[in-house]
């Protein structure tokens, strides 16, 4: 059976693991290189980074099902992240919550049917000077507004 | 005031390159220190200088440092908290993307200090901006000898791994960071016998530093304890909220909460007063207005019934319905929660259901004991500071802000405005 995982993703398993004294070190930052590339933490990827490890496919699921940043589905291609802690609730993260949700027509923890937006209401982003913050995919974006939101939608590829 | 020491760079473009850092005298108190001093000189100015761990707790740095038995041949480790995630705190993040050379120095001379040949920064997963900098960081850092095999010529040996997190507010926990950089999930472990000087990672002695303790190392080291004291000591308050200017604020040790709010974070918006603040995160009991010129130190905040905590001060005005905040932090506590032990995971939920409750004009008088009842129950039972962390603010904001439960309750609605108005 072919493998899920690239050649390039087990070498960088390989090479995350000889940095710890104890391979099982490596197993969430290796889960971080296998959702990068599958798109999501699928069967055969974790089975494949706990062969790589040396942990069982059980242990794996277990520690991927902890973990926030760590998606058992399918997800969008680009992923939006919006804190509702406190400093961005104090400045107005419900609304661009609201906003968001009409603009995509999908709640909190959903994926847009074409595949294209996953929404996520997440915790704290240690950001809170450029409240209210979210994250699309990596680049974080500052102080966005209902308008800033329609702009920042328009402009995804 | 004294300039700034931490954050004196922030903002300026390319400073997480070698030379930008290079160029401001970086890596020259680490290099002296290597060079010069003996580890145990090293612990004996830090223990002079004061430092405070910056995570929360602020256990002195230099007394934890003693604790973690310096055996020969051992494995050791040095384990930097990068993990940062208490609501309202952002100056490990800014540190991180804005001027990680300071840190990955404070690392050189806290590993040095302690004779420790392996370090690990749990760099927390969403800081993607901080990820791509330290790294670079860190391998201009390799390329000039700063890390790697005997260093400057010292003989001194240091690897460093950076870790990153998959998003878990408990690993901020010390011992729960331990568990989850070692491929588990993110439970705390038993108190004792894990204390990290002694049985940490892997079980074995390791220092445990956060990412703020370990930059103000550089500045210790170069201007000398008494030097550095000359500057408060500083520290890094992250101020965010219903202010005109938030931001990460350096300033001395003690400085007043009104202060920092109105002559550092530029005050409130026009036409607001202040209701309260978080002085320490939402971990903190959140304190009266009649407060606000209690200095910002562990002590006084301690004497008022709040905490220092991370330094980070979330600012409520007059807009602020009280029981939404407080609403809104429980909800947090409920999904960190890990579930290892039942006040927490329980207590939390039960707490969410009477808010929800309350905010949805469905609270019941008998409401307001029972939230304090269980939050006086999770006092002292949880098993780590986690669901230790609920009660201080929901306590104290059934303390200062009674009438507005009070008012959702017999009236169904919020009306943050009739409230104030019925105070006065």
């Amino acid at each position: 059976m072919a493998g899920v995982l690239s050649k390039a993703a087990l070498e960088e398993i390989a090479r995350l693991r000889a940095g710890y004294p104890q391979p099982r070190s490596a197993l969430i930052p290796s889960l971080h290189v296998a959702q990068a590339e599958v798109g999501y933490l699928s069967e055969g990827a974790m089975a494949e980074v706990g062969e790589a490890l040396g942990v069982p496919l059980t242990e794996v699921a277990s520690v991927a099902t902890f973990y926030e940043m760590f998606h058992l589905e399918p997800a969008g291609r680009h992923h939006i992240r919006i804190c509702m802690n406190i400093s961005c609730y104090l400045n107005g993260c419900d609304e661009v919550m609201d906003h968001l949700v009409r603009r995509l027509g999908i709640r909190p923890g959903q994926t847009t049917a074409d595949g294209r937006v996953t929404l996520e209401s997440v915790q704290c982003l240690a950001a809170c000077e450029e409240a209210p913050v979210l994250l699309i995919n990596a680049a974080r974006h500052a102080r966005v507004t209902p308008a800033a939101i329609d702009e920042l939608l328009a402009r995804l590829p | 005031m004294p300039r700034p020491l931490l954050t004196r760079y922030f903002g300026q473009p390319g400073r997480e390159r070698i030379e930008a850092y290079l160029e401001t005298g970086g890596y020259r108190a680490a290099t002296a220190a290597l060079r010069d001093l003996t580890p145990d000189k090293i612990v004996e100015i830090v223990e002079a200088a004061g430092l405070r761990g910056r995570g929360g707790a602020g256990f002195p740095t230099a007394r934890k440092w003693k604790l973690t038995p310096k055996r020969e041949g051992g494995e050791r480790y040095l384990v930097v908290n990068g993990d940062e995630s208490e609501p309202g705190t952002f100056k490990d993040r800014t540190i991180v993307e804005q001027d990680p050379h300071q840190l990955l120095e404070g690392i050189l001379i806290a590993a040095y200090a302690n004779l420790i040949p392996r370090a690990f920064i749990f760099l927390r997963g969403e800081f993607f901006t901080g990820y791509e900098r330290l790294s670079r960081a860190l391998a201009d850092a390799y390329a000039r000898g700063y890390f790697g095999r005997d260093i400057l010529g010292t003989g001194f040996d240091l690897e460093v791994i950076i870790h990153r997190g998959a998003g878990a507010y408990i690993c901020g926990e010390e011992t729960a960071l331990l568990e989850s950089l070692e491929g588990r999930r993110g439970f705390p472990r038993q108190k004792p016998p894990y204390y990290p000087a002694v049985m940490g990672l892997y079980s074995q002695p390791t220092v445990l530093n956060n990412v703020e303790t370990l930059a103000h190392l550089p500045h210790i080291l170069g201007l000398g304890a008494e030097g550095y004291r000359a500057y408060g000591p500083p520290v890094l308050y992250s101020v965010s909220g219903h202010v005109l200017n938030p931001g990460v604020k350096e300033l001395p040790l003690g400085t007043p909460l009104r202060e920092i709010i109105f002559e550092h974070a530029g005050g409130l918006r026009s036409g607001r007063t202040l209701k309260t603040v978080f002085p320490g995160g939402s971990s903190s009991a959140i304190i009266p207005p009649e407060s606000l010129d209690t200095p910002a130190d562990f002590e006084s905040l301690a004497k008022i019934g709040s905490m220092l905590g991370s330094s980070a001060i979330i600012v409520m005005d007059d807009s602020t319905c009280i029981p939404a905040v407080i609403a809104r932090t429980v909800e947090f506590y409920r999904d960190e929660s890990c579930g290892k032990c039942t006040p927490c995971r329980e207590g939390t939920i039960w707490l969410t259901q009477i808010f929800d409750r309350i905010l949805t004009g469905k609270g019941r008088m008998e409401d307001l004991d029972l939230l304090d009842g269980i939050a006086r129950n999770m006092t002292g039972t949880c098993f780590c500071l986690l669901g230790e962390s609920v009660p201080p603010s929901l306590r104290a904001s059934l303390k200062y802000f009674r009438a507005e439960y009070e008012h959702h309750i017999t009236t169904g609605t919020c009306d943050v405005r009739a409230v104030a108005a019925a105070r006065v």
